[in-house]
C-alpha cells in the first residue's frame, strides 16, 4: 500500500444560498491517478480550489505528507508541490511559449537555460514544444501542453487536471494518457477531474464521486460499469432525449466550396467547405474548439460575407446577404458565446428578443420599434422554454448559464426557422437544461426544419444527429449518416483523416 | 523668400530639442498602453508638469528641482486617473478626457502669477572641443540635458520591456489581464505603477517645454503636444525605437514649418501652423491602413476594464 | 477590505442619484479649491450657483442660462449618440468652428442683400459645414480603421488655424478699420440670430436645442437606429450578430454630431457672438463632452446638465468680477465634476461589499 500524499478531512465550504462542499473526506496516495467525478455544480471546482489555495475552507483540514496543509494562496500550494492545469488556460497569445512558461514560474531560469529545459522536458514526456513559437499560433491541444510543461518544470508531487480532454481529439487524449501514466510511474500523483466516464475507467485506479457537495463514494472505477458510475453521479435517471424516426427530405441548404481567409491575427481559415442539408435533418459537426467553428457560424449567420453562391437556400444565393436579410429567408443562428454575442449582457430579455426577432416577428414598423410586442414575444419564450427569471425586464446577465441558453435557443426556435445553426448549444449548461435544449432541437427537425449542430460534445452529437461531419483545421469531412459511424471512425475524422480535399 | 537661411545642421539640432517634450510624454504613454491602459489625459499631465516644473524652478532657482517637481506633479495628477479607472472601474476614454480638461484648468489657475517670468536656465552640455566640431558638434554634443535624458529613457524602457521580468509581467498584463490575474500577478498594482510612470514622463515632457524649449509659461502652452504623443505611440506600433523615430519626425515638421515661416515662404502662416497636425493625421491613416502589421503589436487588453471576479 | 460585486441588474436609483451626488461633491471640492485660493468658499459657491438664479440681477442672468446652455445642449445631444455607440467624437469644437465659418460665410457672401431666405440657407450651411468636417474622421475610420479620437482632435487645431486665417484674410471686414474679424452679423438683419422674445434669451438656437432633445429621446427609445446605437456601445459582437452595420453607424453618429455642432456654431456666430474672430470659440465643444456624461448620455439628463454647466459659466463670470476668481478655476471645477460623476457612476453597476481578505472567491 503506497503512502498517503494528500489527506482531506471534513472539508466544508458554503456560499450564500448554497453548500458547495459538505464534509468531504478522502485520500490521495502517492503515485496514484485519482479521479474526481461529478456533474456540473457537484462541487468539484470548489474542492480543487481549496487544495490549490484559491479558497479557504470553512471547516475541515488537509494534510500533505502528514504535515498540516493550509495554503493561503496558490504560491503556497505550489511551494509544497501542488500544480494545477485549469480548464481555461491562462496563456498570452502574443507571447512565446518560453515567455508564457516563465510567467507561470516563481523563479524561472534565464532565457537560454529555460528554452533548453522546455525542449528537454517536453520531448521526454511525449509532448514536444518549440519554445520560441507564439502561443497564439498553437492549437488547443498544443496550448494545453504549454500549461502541462509549465507545471512539470516545477517537479510537482500532485498534479491536478481540470477537465483536460474537453479540448482534445481522441488521438491527443491517448498521448495525454501515456504522459500521465509515465508521471504516475515516476511517483507523481494525479487528481483527474472529469465527467467522462469511459476515460476515467481507462485511466484511473481510484475515483471519488461528488454529488450536491457531498461525497457519494470512493471506489475503483475499473471495477464498476459506466452505468453504475453515472447513476452515482446523477442519483437518478435523466430524461434522455427521444429521437423520432425522420425521413430526410429534399436538399434545403447547400454550401459549396466555402473558403475564408483568417479574420484575425490568430484566427482559423475555412477551406473549401461543402455540405448539403436536407429537410428534417440534424447535421452534427464535431470538432475541438479552434478549428473554424466560430468562423463557420459567422459565415452562416451573415456576420461575415462570402461569395454569394457559396451558400444557397433552395437555389437562392445568399452568401453576400446581411444577417437580417437571411433572417427574413428563415436562416437563423445561435453563436457559442451567450453573454456578449448571442445576447447583450446588460440589456433586458425584451431587448434581447428584439435583437434577432425584429424581422420575423414584425417588431419594427418603418424604423419604429414595437416594444410591447417584443415583450410579449420574450414572455412567450420564457414560458415555453421554462426560463427561470423574474420576468422579461431582467438583464441577460442576471440569468444562470442554463437559463440564458434556453432563452437564446428558444428565441430562435420560436421564430420558426427553415434552417437553424447552433454552436455549442449546451456548453456549460446543467444537465436538465441541456436535455430540454436537445429535445427542442429534435422537435424542430421533426416539424420539417433543418438543423446544424456544431459541438465539441461527441455524446451530444451521437444522441441527436442524423448525420455527422468533422471540422478540422478549417476543412469539413464529407457528411455520413450517424448510424454508420463508430467512435474510432469519428476520432479519425476529427483528427483530419478523410477530410474533403 | 530666402531658403538658404535655413541651416540643415541647426535644423537637426533644433528638431531634437523640439521633439524632446513629445518624446518624453510618448515613451511614458507607451509603457502605460503596454500595460493595457489607454490614458488620454497626457495633455493634462504635460501641462501640469509644465507649470509645476516652472513654478518650482522659479521659486527655488534650480531647474533640477523644477524637473523633479514636474515629474511629481504629472504623477500626482495621473493618480486620479489611476484610482478612477482601476478602483472605480470608470470608462478610460471619458476619464482621460476629464483629466485633460481638469489639468488644463488647474494649470491655468496655478500659473496665474507666473506669466511672463523667465525661468532659471538649465545647463547645456559644453564640451569645449567636441561641441565645436561642425555638424556633429551642435547635433550631438551641445544639448540641454533633457535631450540626453529622453534618449536614455527610451533606451531604458526598451531594455526593461525586452529583457527584465518586470517588463515581461507588464506585457503579460497588457495582453490578457484575466490570465495574468489567474497566475497570481497583481494586475491593478502593475497598472497603477505604469500609469504613474506615464504621468511622471508626461510631466517631465511638459517641463522640457516650459523650462527648456520655449522657455516660459503660457496658459495652454502644450497646444496639443499631448495628443500628438498619443498618436506617436500608435505610429510606433508600441515599440520604443519607433517612438524615437516618430517624435523626431514630428519635431522635424514642427521646426521646419517655423523655419519656412521665418524664411518668408509665401504660404500663409496659418497654413504652415496647421501642417504638424495634418501630417499627424496622415501618419495615423497610413499606420492604420497597414493594419496587419500594427495590430499584432497593440496590447490585446488595451482599453478594456479589468474587474477581478474572483 | 472592500470588494466590488457586479449587480445582476443595473440600479435605477443610482442612475438618478449619481449625478446629483456628483454635483454636491463638486460643490464641496470646489469650495476647498476656492478656499485654497484665498476666497471664501461659501460666498463663492453662492455666487456661482445661487445668484444667477435668484439674486436681484437674476432677470439679466436667467436668459443667459438659455443662451449659454443652448449650444452646450445641442452639441451634447449629438455627441451622446456617438458616445453611446463607442464612437468618440472629441473634435466637436472644430466642427463648431467650421459650421460658424460656413454659416457666416454664406451670409457675408451676399451682403448687403436682405431676404427671408438668407437665414435658412445659413442654417443649412452651418449644418453641412459641421457635417463635412466630421466626415473626415468618419471616412478615415470606416475606410482605414483610423482612430477617430486623434483625427477629430487634430482637426480642432486645424480648424482654429482656419478661423484665424478667415478672420485675418478672406472674411475680414473691409470696413473694420484694419482690425481682425469679420463684419458683425448682429447688424445684418437677415442674418441676425435674434431673440424671439426680447429679454428672454430664446433665439432660434434654443428652439433647435429643444427639438434636438426631443429628437434624441425618440431616437433612443423608439427607433431602430437608437437601439442599434445602444447595442453597439454595450456589446459590439451582439450588434454585429443583430445585423448592425458598424460603418453606417460611424458615419451616422459622426455626421449627426458634426451637423449639430456646426449648427451650434452657426447660431452662435449669427447671434450672441456676432462675428468671425480669432477667439470666437470658447470651448463649448469640449464642455459639451462633460455635459454629455453628466447627463448620463440621456437626452433629458443632457438638457438639465447643459443648464447646470451654463450656470457654472455665468456664475464663474460673476465670481471673476466680484471675487477676482480666475476664469480657469471654472474649467478646473468642470473637470472635477466629471471626475466625481465617473467615480459615482460605478455604483449603478457594482455593489460595494466588505470582504474578508483571505477569501479569494
Amino acid at each position: 500500500m503506497s503512502k498517503t500524499l494528500l489527506h482531506l478531512n471534513g472539508l466544508t465550504k458554503t456560499y450564500p444560498g448554497v453548500i458547495a462542499n459538505d464534509d468531504v473526506s478522502f485520500d490521495i496516495a502517492a503515485g496514484e491517478i485519482h479521479a474526481l467525478l461529478g456533474e456540473n455544480g457537484a462541487g468539484k471546482s470548489t474542492l480543487v480550489k481549496m487544495i490549490y489555495g484559491l479558497v479557504r475552507p470553512d471547516h475541515g483540514t488537509m494534510q500533505m505528507e502528514g504535515v498540516s496543509f493550509v495554503p493561503a494562496e496558490p504560491r503556497a500550494a505550489r511551494a509544497v508541490g501542488v500544480a494545477m492545469v485549469f480548464q481555461h488556460f491562462s496563456l498570452f497569445e502574443a507571447l512565446s511559449v518560453a515567455e508564457n512558461i516563465a510567467l507561470g514560474m516563481e523563479n524561472p531560469p534565464k532565457a537560454n537555460a529555460l528554452s533548453a529545459r522546455i525542449t528537454e522536458v517536453s520531448q521526454s514526456y511525449g509532448l514536444p514544444l518549440d519554445p520560441e513559437r507564439l502561443v497564439g499560433d498553437l492549437s488547443a491541444g498544443e496550448r494545453q501542453r504549454v500549461e502541462i510543461i509549465r507545471c512539470l518544470l516545477q517537479e510537482p508531487k500532485l498534479l491536478i487536471m481540470d477537465e483536460p480532454t474537453s479540448v482534445l481529439t481522441p488521438q491527443e487524449v491517448t498521448t495525454l494518457f501515456t504522459t500521465l501514466r509515465k508521471l504516475k510511474d515516476e511517483g507523481t500523483s494525479i487528481l483527474y477531474i472529469s465527467h467522462k466516464l469511459e476515460e476515467i475507467r481507462a485511466l484511473c485506479e481510484t475515483a471519488t464521486i461528488l454529488r450536491g457537495g457531498k461525497k457519494v463514494a470512493t471506489c475503483d472505477p475499473r471495477e464498476k460499469s459506466a452505468r453504475d458510475l453515472a447513476e452515482m453521479m446523477v442519483g437518478g435517471k435523466l430524461n434522455l432525449a427521444e429521437s423520432k424516426e425522420t425521413t430526410l427530405g429534399e436538399v434545403v441548404l447547400e454550401i459549396s466550396d466555402l473558403s475564408l481567409p483568417p479574420q484575425s491575427a490568430f484566427g482559423t481559415s475555412l477551406r473549401n467547405i461543402s455540405l448539403r442539408l436536407h429537410r428534417g435533418e440534424i447535421l452534427g459537426i464535431g470538432g475541438v474548439a479552434g478549428n473554424g467553428q466560430d468562423e463557420l457560424l459567422a459565415c452562416m449567420s451573415g456576420e461575415v460575407s462570402t461569395t454569394a453562391e457559396a451558400i444557397q437556400l433552395n437555389g437562392l444565393s445568399l452568401g453576400h446577404m446581411s444577417p437580417n436579410e437571411r433572417r427574413t429567408l428563415g436562416v437563423l443562428a445561435a453563436p457559442e458565446e451567450r453573454l456578449g454575442h448571442a445576447a447583450a449582457p446588460d440589456m433586458s430579455l425584451t431587448e434581447n428578443a428584439m435583437l434577432t426577432a425584429m424581422t420575423r416577428k414584425s417588431l419594427s414598423k418603418s424604423g419604429f420599434l414595437d416594444w410591447p410586442r417584443a415583450k410579449d414575444f420574450a414572455e412567450q419564450v420564457i414560458k415555453k422554454f421554462d426560463v427561470r427569471t423574474p420576468g422579461p425586464q431582467s438583464a441577460a446577465r442576471s440569468l444562470s448559464g442554463g437559463n440564458l441558453q434556453k432563452f437564446v435557443i428558444g428565441r430562435e426556435v420560436l421564430q420558426d426557422p427553415s434552417v437553424l445553426i447552433v454552436n455549442q448549444p449546451t456548453w456549460g449548461v446543467d444537465a436538465a437544461a441541456a436535455a430540454d435544449i436537445r429535445q427542442a432541437l429534435l422537435d424542430l427537425a421533426a416539424k420539417g426544419a433543418s438543423v446544424i449542430v456544431i459541438s465539441q460534445d461527441l455524446d451530444e452529437l451521437m444522441e441527436i444527429s442524423t448525420s455527422f461531419a468533422a471540422l478540422n483545421a478549417g476543412r469539413l469531412s464529407a457528411a455520413r449518416p450517424m448510424a454508420e459511424l463508430s467512435l474510432d471512425e469519428i476520432g479519425l475524422l476529427l483528427g483530419g483523416a478523410d477530410a474533403a480535399a | 523668400m530666402d531658403l538658404s537661411a535655413i541651416s540643415p545642421t541647426l535644423l537637426v539640432a533644433s528638431l531634437m530639442v523640439a521633439a524632446t517634450p513629445i518624446l518624453l510624454a510618448a515613451i511614458g504613454e507607451l509603457v502605460v498602453e503596454k500595460s493595457g491602459v489607454l490614458n488620454l489625459g497626457v495633455e493634462g499631465m504635460m501641462i501640469m508638469g509644465a507649470i509645476s516644473g516652472f513654478a518650482a524652478a522659479v521659486l527655488t532657482g534650480s531647474p533640477m528641482v523644477g524637473f523633479l517637481c514636474a515629474a511629481l506633479g504629472g504623477a500626482a495628477l495621473s493618480m486620479i486617473f489611476a484610482i478612477l479607472t482601476q478602483y472605480f472601474l470608470s470608462n478610460q476614454v471619458a476619464t482621460g478626457l476629464a483629466l485633460t480638461l481638469f489639468g488644463l484648468g488647474l494649470s491655468a489657475m496655478l500659473g496665474q502669477s507666473y506669466v511672463g517670468i523667465k525661468p532659471p536656465v538649465s545647463a547645456k552640455l559644453e564640451l569645449s572641443l567636441i561641441s565645436d566640431i561642425p555638424v556633429m558638434g551642435p547635433i550631438l554634443f551641445s544639448h540641454d540635458f533633457t535631450v540626453y535624458a529622453a534618449l536614455a529613457l527610451v533606451a531604458g524602457v526598451w531594455w526593461f520591456l525586452k529583457y527584465t521580468r518586470g517588463g515581461l509581467i507588464l506585457r503579460a498584463v497588457g495582453e490578457s489581464h484575466d490570465a495574468a490575474h489567474a497566475l497570481g500577478y497583481k494586475v491593478v498594482r502593475v497598472r497603477i505603477l505604469a500609469i504613474m510612470f506615464g504621468g511622471a514622463c508626461a510631466g517631465l515632457g511638459g517641463a522640457a517645454l516650459s523650462l527648456v524649449r520655449v522657455p516660459q509659461w503660457t496658459e495652454g502652452m502644450t497646444a496639443g503636444s499631448g495628443w500628438i504623443a498619443l498618436a506617436i505611440v500608435v505610429f510606433a506600433s508600441w515599440k520604443p525605437a519607433r517612438v524615437l523615430l516618430g517624435a523626431y519626425l514630428f519635431g522635424g515638421v514642427a521646426v521646419l514649418q517655423l523655419n519656412l515661416q521665418a524664411a518668408g515662404v509665401s504660404i500663409p502662416v496659418e497654413y504652415l501652423s496647421m501642417s504638424p497636425y495634418l501630417i499627424t493625421i496622415i501618419v495615423l491613416v497610413v499606420m492604420s491602413a497597414n493594419r496587419s502589421k500594427s495590430a499584432l503589436n497593440a496590447p490585446a487588453a488595451l482599453g478594456r476594464v479589468f474587474h477581478a471576479s474572483r | 477590505m472592500l470588494r466590488l460585486e457586479k449587480r445582476p441588474n443595473p440600479s435605477k436609483i443610482w442612475g438618478y442619484l449619481a449625478p446629483v451626488l456628483a454635483v454636491i461633491a463638486t460643490m464641496i471640492g470646489g469650495g476647498v479649491m476656492f478656499a485654497l485660493l484665498g476666497k471664501d468658499p461659501f460666498e463663492a459657491i453662492r455666487i456661482i450657483f445661487y445668484d444667477p438664479l435668484f439674486s436681484e440681477f437674476a432677470w439679466y442672468y436667467r436668459p443667459q442660462l438659455l443662451i449659454k446652455g443652448a449650444p452646450l445642449i445641442l452639441i451634447a445631444i449629438g455627441l451622446s449618440m456617438g458616445f453611446r455607440a463607442g464612437i468618440w467624437n472629441i473634435g466637436a469644437e472644430g466642427q463648431y468652428i467650421i459650421g460658424a465659418i460656413c454659416g457666416a460665410g454664406a451670409a457675408l457672401a451676399v451682403y448687403p442683400l436682405e431676404s427671408a431666405l438668407i437665414f435658412p440657407v445659413m442654417i443649412l450651411c452651418g449644418a453641412i459645414g459641421g457635417f463635412a468636417w466630421a466626415m473626415i474622421p468618419a471616412i478615415l475610420k470606416t475606410k482605414f480603421g483610423t482612430n477617430e479620437i486623434l483625427v477629430s482632435l487634430m482637426l480642432v487645431y486645424v480648424a482654429e488655424q482656419l478661423l484665424a486665417s478667415m478672420s485675418l484674410g478672406l472674411m475680414k471686414n473691409p470696413e473694420g478699420f484694419g482690425f481682425p474679424g469679420s463684419r458683425n452679423l448682429q447688424h445684418y438683419a437677415s442674418a441676425h440670430n435674434a431673440e424671439l422674445w426680447v429679454g428672454s434669451g430664446i433665439h432660434l438656437g434654443v428652439v433647435f436645442a429643444l427639438i434636438a432633445v426631443i429628437f434624441g429621446y425618440i431616437m433612443l427609445a423608439r427607433h431602430q437606429m437608437g437601439f442599434h446605437i445602444r447595442l453597439m456601445g454595450e456589446s459590439p459582437k451582439a450588434a454585429r450578430f443583430a445585423g448592425v452595420n458598424p460603418n453606417k453607424l460611424v458615419i451616422y453618429c459622426l455626421g449627426f454630431s458634426g451637423a449639430l455642432a456646426g449648427l451650434a456654431g452657426m447660431f452662435e456666430v449669427a447671434g450672441p457672438s456676432g462675428q468671425i474672430s480669432i477667439d470666437f470659440n470658447v470651448g463649448y465643444g469640449f464642455t459639451a463632452i462633460i455635459v454629455a456624461f453628466l447627463g448620463r448620455l440621456n437626452p433629458f439628463g443632457i438638457m438639465l446638465a447643459g443648464l447646470l454647466m451654463a450656470l457654472t459659466y455665468i456664475g464663474g463670470e460673476i465670481a471673476q468680477s466680484s471675487l477676482g476668481l480666475p476664469s480657469a478655476a471654472i474649467q478646473a471645477f468642470q473637470g472635477m465634476l466629471l471626475f466625481f460623476l465617473l467615480a459615482l457612476d460605478m455604483l449603478t453597476n457594482f455593489k460595494i461589499k466588505l470582504a474578508n481578505a483571505e477569501v479569494r472567491t
